[in-house]
């Protein structure tokens, strides 16, 4: 079934960005993405703007509780197979946030993740890479 | 033949496109008009301030940077001047000028990536990708001279932790010339461009008396003709060896309307206002030391004995932003509020909405360049107004009203 889905995904992704309370450096970093320099399109990944179209879900943030079930929901939302992207450490530990009272994250504790993206805040071309070790991990599970 | 249309509610965020970042506005609607509107924030509320609490004053620099991934300046710089003043340190000259210099270099990372916002609520991507492009090259200005694009850990406190070289001045002049060519560039797309002055004039008014009244700060203030401006009204860093002026749009179009489109010219004006200050800064460069204490164990003695409180002003790219700091004489700080700009600019949405088109809530609620993540840090509850009504809220009511009316009608027999 798994396996069905990834060749009907013809391995052009489309991308829904989700900020959980990030700083908003991580955010815009992966709006630019869609940019001119960056031109993630040129690789076949599209930024949409419903979770519903969406095959990869990149989250950035540390997940405030408020933010919570709002990730959840928008996890359930996409359809089959789907695959999440962190990006920025404070999505994958808490990172400056750490003894924070007010998260409910790191991101994994809350959905599964398949690839994280370090940095504070990523670079671009950290999340363009990132997004290539996913692809990566596809073409693996299809064969 | 006259039809009543019954008013209905509906909420927007605080997941959505047209937001890039978690924030929910609550609408009363009538057919397409706006009635009411108000916004529910908390949603990016990390509790920055009390982590600030635990740590010591250099550690909460970085944390105060990670308020807000824009402006990488003016948090840490705000901060910073509070505790200077506390403690007494004396900033050398040359800190003061360099720190003058990234933030104005923020403020025009920040209007473009604003601008381009802008143009995409506005459906007209093309501009996007062009504003953005013209962005990258201060970001890589900003990564040669302090080793990030975002996050730029410039400030100390007592100065500033990088020096510019000659070839960084040279690099910093050769990108300045770039956007003053871009300028007129921007200036035609955005602001002769028929089809933004369609959707932009007129729309979203806020008049000076209302942004008084609400305190609206910084851009949004002084496109409806209020000249607020801290780097003017009480001038810091170097902004006071050069000339500040407060951009009104009337410098522009002749008049004020409060409208978006005036925001975006004070916006653009405010590019061009940037270029010439950082040249000016870049012309009286005084040579010089960096920081007032550069061994950071004899800084950190020394903020360990500060007692007192201050507030630390600064302008940024959004407006007024004030730290207040209170130290107790311990290595971590006693308490910490910030109040970012967009906490002051959040109000004028209010009448800025109402009366208009739902289409047109996007763009007027990115008109005041809001920043979330900024200003999340409090939890706002106001006596029940703001609660915000999920489905779940609505189900749960909906029962409970069920199970009253089951109960009475039993009694009843
Ligand atoms: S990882 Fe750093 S830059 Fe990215 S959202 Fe978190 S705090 Fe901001």
């Amino acid at each position: 079934m798994r396996l069905k889905a990834n060749k009907a995904l013809g391995r052009s992704l489309w991308v829904y960005l989700c900020n959980t309370g990030s700083c908003n450096g991580c955010d815009i970093e992966c709006v630019a993405l869609g940019t001119s320099r960056y031109d993630v399109e040129r690789l076949g990944v599209k930024i949409v703007g419903s979770p519903r179209h969406a095959d990869v879900l990149i989250v950035t943030g540390p997940v405030t509780r408020k933010m919570e079930p709002r990730l959840r929901m928008i996890y359930e939302q996409m359809p089959d197979p789907r695959f999440v992207i962190v990006a920025g450490v404070c999505g994958m530990s808490g990172g400056m946030f750490y003894d924070s009272y007010a998260l409910a994250g790191p991101i994994d504790q809350i959905i599964p993740v398949d690839v994280y993206v370090p940095g504070c805040p990523t670079r671009p071309e950290a999340v363009i890479h990132g997004l290539s070790l996913l692809l990566e991990k596809l073409e693996k599970m299809e064969s | 033949m006259s039809r009543s249309i019954t008013p209905y509610q509906t909420s927007i965020g605080p997941t959505h496109p047209a937001f890039k970042e978690p924030i929910q506005l609550v609408f009363d609607l009538c057919g397409e008009t706006i009635l009411k509107a108000n916004f529910a924030p908390g949603q990016a509320h990390r509790g920055v301030e009390w982590m600030g609490t635990r740590r010591n004053p250099v550690q909460v620099l970085y944390l105060a940077e990670r308020l807000c991934g824009i402006c990488g300046i003016t948090h840490s710089l705000a901060f910073a001047r509070a505790v200077e003043q506390i403690a007494g340190i004396q900033v050398p000259p040359r800190a003061h000028y360099i720190r003058s210099i990234a933030c104005e270099l923020e403020r025009i990372h920040s209007h473009l990536l604003w601008a381009g916002v802008a143009a995409h609520e506005l459906g007209f991507d093309s501009l996007f990708y062009l504003t953005w492009r013209a962005r990258e090259r201060v970001m890589d200005l900003m990564e040669a001279f302090t080793g990030n694009r975002v996050h730029y850990a410039l400030i100390q406190i007592g100065g500033v932790r990088r020096d510019l070289s000659e070839d960084m001045i040279l690099k910093i002049k050769e990108t300045l010339d770039y956007y003053a060519g871009v300028y007129d560039e921007l200036r035609t797309c955005l602001l002769e461009d028929s089809s933004v002055r369609l959707r932009c004039r007129d729309v979203g008014i806020l008049t000076a008396t209302e942004a008084l009244e609400l305190c609206a700060v910084g851009p949004t203030a002084r496109a409806s003709g209020v000249p607020s401006d801290i780097r003017r009204d009480h001038p810091y860093a170097a902004y006071a060896d050069v000339e500040v002026t407060s951009v009104l749009p009337n410098q522009y179009t002749g008049e004020i309307r409060g409208d978006v489109y005036d925001r975006i010219v004070v916006r653009v004006l405010e590019l061009q206002q940037s270029v010439k200050l950082i040249r000016g800064f870049l012309d009286q460069l005084p040579e010089g030391d960096l920081l007032a204490i550069p061994k950071i164990m004899v800084l950190l003695a020394k903020l360990k004995k500060a007692e007192g409180e201050a507030v630390g002003l600064h302008e940024a790219p959004r407006g007024e932003v004030a730290h207040y700091v209170r130290m107790g004489g311990a290595e971590t700080i006693a308490a910490w509020k910030v109040k970012a700009s967009s906490y002051s600019n959040y109000m004028s949405w209010v009448p800025m909405l109402v009366g208009e088109q739902v289409a047109d809530i996007p763009i007027i609620a990115a008109s005041i360049d809001p920043c979330i993540s900024c200003t999340d840090r409090v939890m706002l509850t106001g006596g029940g107004r703001n609660e915000v009504w999920t489905k779940e809220d609505l189900t749960r009511l909906s029962v409970a009203k069920t199970r009253r009316i089951q109960a009475k009608l039993k009694a009843e027999g």
